[in-house]
């Protein structure tokens, strides 16, 4: 099974039961979160490249509704422990999303870099903001996506697998997530 | 004892670290007039609660580091690291329980049912012993961190991260239990170190730490320290202050006095601050935190004015970043005599250090004024390679004298015998 997801992320078309049956049920996911790993959709987060033990993290926590999203935990409710492993290796492996074309306002976007250094976030996602592990890849994510997030770790009406971002958001004010999620949505 | 470091030397340690934020904040900040040696200042600007503050932003090292999250899934029971396991001679590690994913805190039943506790998920297990068989069942859903768990005359007593509840007559309910009631909830509701092991004392009094709301902060008084109450919620009274993030604590079986492990803070360096093993022997002690690490170090941030011997040092120290968590004292009589009222304490394992240190057990022997006579490890190979395979949270020793390990990161409960028993089949 994982072999074929492989061979699927390669862009290589296997014959087999198996991925005809991943394949349609990746379907709806790609629905909202893009074709290529980048979502087109509002608020709803781009996949691509994600770390796949953070992806497994979320998934996990949408089926055991640790993280609240009704269509996601819908969508996951079913899952069992191996679909959650596949669907998160299969993300890892989608392409990471790309850049907006505007390189946007320099203020701004210097104001972004100085938060990133000044919070550490550039430390646990790393300085790329590829992240690593259980930390997220944020770079390129959605902005509005990146603002709605990092608002409700603020608030702690999203809870995080541990209390790390409820933690480091404790300080940060609003001009200042409007800053970082223009500065990374964009970072290169 | 365990010393990664004197004195001196955290003085130096803590010097450079000075010199490297100085740098870093005047680099981010141009337009600020570079004071000369105006250190503790360019400190202002970070985020108290930050598990990153002081993580020296030039240090391509440091920057390879971050807090590690075990996987979400219990692992298979044929994936289990106990071929890897160390013990000394005579000892046998087993499989006493798997699928129980992120198990944390242990505490068994009057009756053999062990219970376990989780900080990443919603639910408390139970590891029941029925006609020969042992089965795992969730009894308790919907609950907030609940790493802490405490067993007294039937009644289950439960900690989320903030409020304490209870089940009585848990043993008897186990196909359906009632949900949990509150019995207390005066607690602050922080994420940080927030997750709470809990302990029942020889004064029947139930005892709940509240840690620092951050790695390094000057916190309030409802923070870093440890408190108890009477078992109906009532006579609430703080016993100890100065207190990060204890995670684990036991009385010493004959002189009744209490003894807690407490996390060092992070990203002060590699080896300084250890972890500590302490002893409350009054009400109302105060152990350093956050201003005097280790016994030893004043903290660089909040240490200005103050010194160590206005506190109340730790008996040992455990390791830089190890992460020292549950600890018991050891009263049966399977393991040999040498093992007879002492300490066996679970590290975590560090995340805040270039070269891992812990992912272990460690025995810690007393002398008879409950000083530490000698500490030396248990339990090994939980770390390979500089990863974990496996990490080791609370300790809990059975009716039998044999020793129950949780771990976190396989989301599973081993065994530990000594002598000809029974090895488990596992591999």
């Amino acid at each position: 099974m994982r072999r074929t997801i492989a061979a699927l992320a390669f862009g290589l078309i296997a014959f087999s039961a198996n991925a005809e049956t991943f394949q349609e049920r990746m379907a709806p996911c790609l629905a909202c979160h893009g074709e290529r790993g980048q979502s087109e959709t509002e608020n709803t987060p781009s996949l691509g490249a994600q770390q796949a033990p953070y992806a497994l993290i979320q998934l996990f926590m949408f089926r055991e509704k640790l993280r609240t999203f009704e269509p996601m935990n819908e969508m996951a409710k079913a899952l069992t422990d191996d679909d959650l492993r596949t669907f998160s290796d299969f993300i890892a492996k989608m392409p990471k999303p790309v850049p907006p074309a505007d390189v946007g306002d320099p203020a701004r976007m210097q104001r972004g870099q100085a938060l990133g250094q000044q919070h550490r976030c550039n430390s646990c996602h790393n300085p790329d903001y590829s992240g690593k592990e259980n930390v997220p890849r944020i770079a390129n994510q959605r902005e509005d996506y990146l603002a709605k997030t990092l608002g409700e770790y603020k608030d702690n009406s999203r809870h995080g697998y541990d209390g790390s971002m409820a933690d480091v958001m404790g300080p940060i004010t609003p001009a200042q997530i409007a800053d970082l999620a223009y500065f990374i949505a964009r970072v290169r | 004892m365990m010393s990664y470091s004197s004195a001196p030397r955290s003085l130096l340690l803590a010097g450079a670290f000075f010199g490297a934020f100085t740098l870093n904040a005047a680099a981010q900040q141009p337009a600020t007039p570079p004071a000369a040696g105006a250190a503790p200042a360019a400190a202002a600007p970070l985020p108290p609660g930050s598990p990153l503050i002081g993580r020296p932003a030039e240090s391509e090292a440091a920057a390879k580091l971050a807090p590690i999250a075990p996987p979400p899934l219990a692992a298979a029971p044929d994936k289990l690291p106990t071929a890897k396991l160390k013990l000394p001679p005579g000892f046998n590690i087993e499989v006493y329980a798997s699928g129980i994913a992120n198990a944390r805190s242990l505490i068994e039943g009057d009756k053999g049912t062990v219970f376990v506790g989780s900080r990443l998920l919603k639910n408390v297990t139970a590891i029941i012993n029925k006609d020969g068989k042992r089965s795992v069942k969730v009894i308790a859903s919907d609950l907030y961190r609940p790493n802490g768990v405490a067993f007294k005359n039937g009644t289950l007593y439960i900690a989320e991260l903030s409020k304490i509840s209870k089940i009585d007559k848990i043993e008897d309910n186990l196909d359906n239990p009632p949900k949990p009631t509150v019995i207390f909830d005066k607690l602050p509701k922080d994420e940080a170190h927030g997750w709470k092991f809990i302990g029942i004392g020889p004064d029947n009094k139930l005892y709940i730490p509240v840690g620092q709301p951050g790695n390094n902060v000057l916190h309030s008084d409802a923070h870093g320290l440890i408190r108890r109450i009477n078992l109906d919620g009532t006579g609430d009274e703080v016993i100890a202050r100065g207190v990060r993030n204890t995670v684990g604590f036991d009385w010493h079986p004959e002189t009744k006095q209490l003894y807690f492990t407490d996390n060092g803070r992070d990203w002060m360096s590699e080896d300084v601050p250890e972890d500590e093993l302490n002893r409350v022997t009054k009400v109302g002690e105060h152990f350093g935190a956050p201003y005097c690490l280790q016994g030893n170090i004043v903290d660089p941030e909040f240490g200005w004015g103050k010194s160590c011997s206005d506190f109340t040092a730790p008996v040992a120290l455990l390791g830089p970043h190890s992460a020292a968590l549950g600890m018991r004292f050891y009263t049966g009589s399977m393991f040999p005599k040498t093992y007879k009222n002492a300490i066996i304490l679970a590290r975590h394992g560090s995340w805040n250090r270039s070269k891992k240190v812990g992912g272990d057990l460690m025995v810690v022997r007393l002398n008879k004024d409950g000083s530490v006579k000698s500490s030396e490890p248990f339990l090994t190979g939980f770390l390979e390679d500089n990863k974990y395979v496996g990490r080791p949270v609370d300790v809990l020793q059975m009716k039998d004298g044999s020793l129950l390990v949780s771990d976190d990161w396989n989301g599973a409960v081993y065994r530990i015998t000594y002598g000809k028993q029974k090895v488990a089949a596992s591999k």
